[in-house]
């Protein structure tokens, strides 16, 4: 399976990527008894089930899905933060699933990550510029005093917020402005790749606009890539090259982001994307699905998305559909998008 | 329908908040919450109180309820329901209206769900509270209510615990139990802020439809401009603790008047915007409610504030066009 857009090396790629969280406890929570034997039962949270993906030099890849199908852990894994069970992650073409955390430096500068939570990612007892400094010291130990001083100034105008201010304590400023010193923490170190994780979904309206602003022109700045994840489907439609979408662990759809919004082709895709609220839109406009999302703790067979699905058929329930190419750039992974039933 | 708040003939009235203001008696200082909060809902009607986190849009349906505990007090103003003042009637009184003639949904269904008793015990206890019956009355309107709700199966559901469904079928046995009684109005604060939206777009949908069927008022709190223009018919919007305009729900988002009404609306990426282009911000932020700018609230932020802004409070008036605005410039 090739999921390249294009012919130029990605900056980073997802190779199958698996993750499985083993939430069994204890040896003893672990037995059971069962028909008169004990037996060991493992429980294990398929979080991420077989994802591959490739993000270009410069592009916003977005990933969008329902709560817990595995978003934050596809972030979390490709910032090295968890370790996959199976699979690869490739920076620059270099794997770095594998590293051991010295190995792991030099990329720990050249990648960062924005958290939905501003409150809870800044250290409530240092001051910003403590903040901002630490990163800096950390991967350039051999900058001067003045250097350090310049740059937080610099990274504190970039992101709006007045270097004056730099000797204050996260608590004294807005949740939008807490969410700029987090950015700013972030570009310090002069990333190439950024993993916004909702970064917006804990602002208001009036300052999602800003956030995202500064978000697309340090973009346009700095030539950052981003893997960006949010709730909001409109705000993705805006702001993407590419979106992937996900359900239960599983990319079902992978497209440039217009093509995507304007003709979606996976089921699920579809009754996503018609469930977002437009302003003056009707509420009853949106596809209804039925049944319960299953738990990724008993994944079912075949098609993840079978259940609810007003397409699925017997193949469906027992084969797993395979993302295929199905236009130019457009993966799609459904065995009634293959069969031309859809 | 015209919202003319002046006019008492025009249509029969079910709700009608006159004047309502709402602090909070803090060490720091008096908080000021809402301020001279007026608007009237027919019966039947929907409308959707917007504005962003602190505008006080909470405190104004807790305080239609004659919910406000200390250090919070009503200060003034009225509020009608059914031809009783609910800021003066006494706590034995209040009962016959609040979880009876008006119902309260929130964001977190389990703020209404108690987690250790079954669905079937909270719907049946709820309803012998506020009515004579048998248990077994309760239990044919508990299953009814579910019904309408489209939970699957009610009468397995009434033996279950709300652990045992998802966040949006305890969402919709939230609704059930505000249905139980029958009401006349529902205040739904964020009912679908913490849903997916596929379950959010259901929860309107079955919202909107049962206001429709019951003839039920509905009063839709939220920060999303989009989710109440799909269910309301009227919006406020409140921005620290006024309206700051108010008007027909299609008026509002094809042709607001307040210059922060504006503002919201433009700040949504529109489709079609092409990608990456720079969104319309409104910048600064929403002032602390206790260093209210002198003169309009928003006018250190305003792109059309003059002379007077920032010296005298614009009052809701209707100037010239269906919607009523605050603001000097418009
Ligand atoms: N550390 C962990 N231990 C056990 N299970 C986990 C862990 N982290 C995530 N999970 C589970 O993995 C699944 C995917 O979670 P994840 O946080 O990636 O979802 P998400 O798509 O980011 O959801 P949301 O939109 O709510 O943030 C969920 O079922 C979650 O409960
Ligand atoms: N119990 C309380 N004690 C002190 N202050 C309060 C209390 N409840 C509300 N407030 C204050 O009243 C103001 C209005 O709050 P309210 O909860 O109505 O805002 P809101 O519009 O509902 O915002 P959100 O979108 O965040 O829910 C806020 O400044 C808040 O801090
Ligand atoms: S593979 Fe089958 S079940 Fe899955 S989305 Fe396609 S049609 Fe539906
Ligand atoms: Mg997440
Ligand atoms: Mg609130």
């Amino acid at each position: 399976m090739n999921v390249e857009p294009a012919n130029t090396a990605p900056l980073l790629e997802v190779r199958d990527l698996v993750k499985h969280f083993d939430i069994s406890g204890g040896l003893l929570e672990q037995l059971t008894l069962q028909g008169g034997r004990m037996v060991r039962r493992r429980t294990l949270v398929r979080a991420i089930n077989g994802v591959s993906l490739t993000i270009q030099p410069g592009e916003t890849l977005s990933v969008v899905g329902e709560s817990g199908c595995g978003k934050s852990t596809l972030a979390r894994a490709v910032m090295g933060l968890y370790q996959p069970t199976a699979g690869q992650v490739r920076y620059g073409g270099e794997r770095i699933d594998n590293l051991d955390s010295r190995a792991m430096m030099p990329f720990r500068r050249k990648m960062q990550m924005v958290f939905q939570d501003p409150y809870a990612s800044l250290n409530p007892r240092m001051t910003v510029r403590q903040i901002l400094e630490e990163p800096l010291r950390f991967h350039h130990p051999g900058h001067t005093e003045a250097e350090v001083r310049d740059k937080v100034a610099e990274v504190m105008r970039q992101v709006g917020v007045r270097p004056g201010w730099a000797d204050n304590y996260p608590h004294e400023f807005s949740g939008g402005q807490r969410q700029r010193i987090s950015i700013a923490r972030a570009l310090m170190v002069d990333p190439a790749f950024v993993v916004a994780d909702e970064p917006i979904a804990a602002l208001d309206v009036s300052i999602q606009a800003q956030i995202l602003n500064l978000l697309m022109d340090a973009q346009d700045q700095r030539g950052l890539t981003y893997l960006f994840i949010s709730h909001d489907l409109s705000v993705v439609r805006h702001i993407s090259t590419r979106v992937a979408v996900m359900y239960l662990g599983c990319l079902c759809e992978l497209a440039p982001a217009d093509p995507l919004f304007e003709a979606p082709l996976h089921p699920y895709t579809q009754a996503l994307l018609s469930a977002i609220p437009r302003l003056g839109g009707k509420a009853s406009g949106h596809i209804r699905l039925t049944g319960d999302v299953p738990t990724p703790i008993n994944l079912p067979p075949g098609c993840v998305f079978h259940g609810r699905c007003r397409q699925a058929a017997q193949r469906c329930r027992e084969e797993v559909p395979a993302l295929r190419e199905h236009a130019p750039g457009r993966f799609v992974a459904c065995h009634a998008v293959e069969e031309g039933r859809i | 329908m015209k919202i003319q708040p002046q006019d008492a003939t025009a249509t029969p009235r079910l709700l009608e908040v006159a004047d309502l203001t709402v602090k909070f008696a803090l060490r720091k200082g008096t908080l000021p919450a809402v301020s001279g909060v007026s608007f009237n809902l027919g019966p039947g009607e929907r409308l959707g109180l917007v504005g962003e986190s602190g505008a006080g849009k909470s405190v104004t349906g807790f305080a239609i309820l004659n919910l406000i505990a200390k250090p919070g007090f009503i200060e003034s103003g009225q509020v009608l329901f059914e031809g009783r003042n609910l800021t003066a009637l006494p706590e034995d009184k209040l009962r016959e209206v609040r979880g009876d003639r008006i119902s309260m949904i929130f964001q977190d269904p389990m703020m209404t769900l108690n987690p250790v008793l079954t669905v079937g015990t909270q719907m049946i206890e709820t309803l012998k509270a506020h009515r004579d019956i048998s248990d077994k009355q309760a239990e044919a309107i508990a299953l009814e209510k579910l019904r309408k709700v489209y939970i699957p199966s009610p009468e397995k559901r009434l033996a279950q615990y709300p652990h045992e469904f998802s966040g949006g079928m305890r969402q919709r046995i939230v609704i059930a139990i505000a249905l139980l009684t029958n009401p006349a109005l529902i205040i739904a604060d964020e009912p679908t802020t913490a849903l997916d939206v596929t379950i959010q777009a259901e929860i309107m949908d079955l919202l909107l439809e049962l206001c429709r069927t019951e003839n039920m008022g509905l009063i839709l709190i939220t920060h999303d401009l989009a989710v109440v223009s799909q269910v309301t018919q009227k919006i406020a919007v409140m921005y620290a603790g006024r309206i700051i305009e108010m008007g027909l729900t299609q008026e509002i988002i094809s042709n607001p008047l307040h210059p922060y009404t504006q503002g919201l609306i433009r700040a949504l990426p529109q489709s079609g915007s092409g990608r990456g282009a720079r969104l319309e911000q409104i910048p600064g932020i929403m002032p602390s409610l206790y260093n209210i700018p002198k003169g309009c609230a928003f006018n250190p932020r305003c792109p059309k504030k003059c002379a007077i802004c920032s010296d005298e409070t614009p009052a809701l008036l209707s100037r010239g066009s269906g919607s009523l605005v605050a603001c000097h410039c418009v």
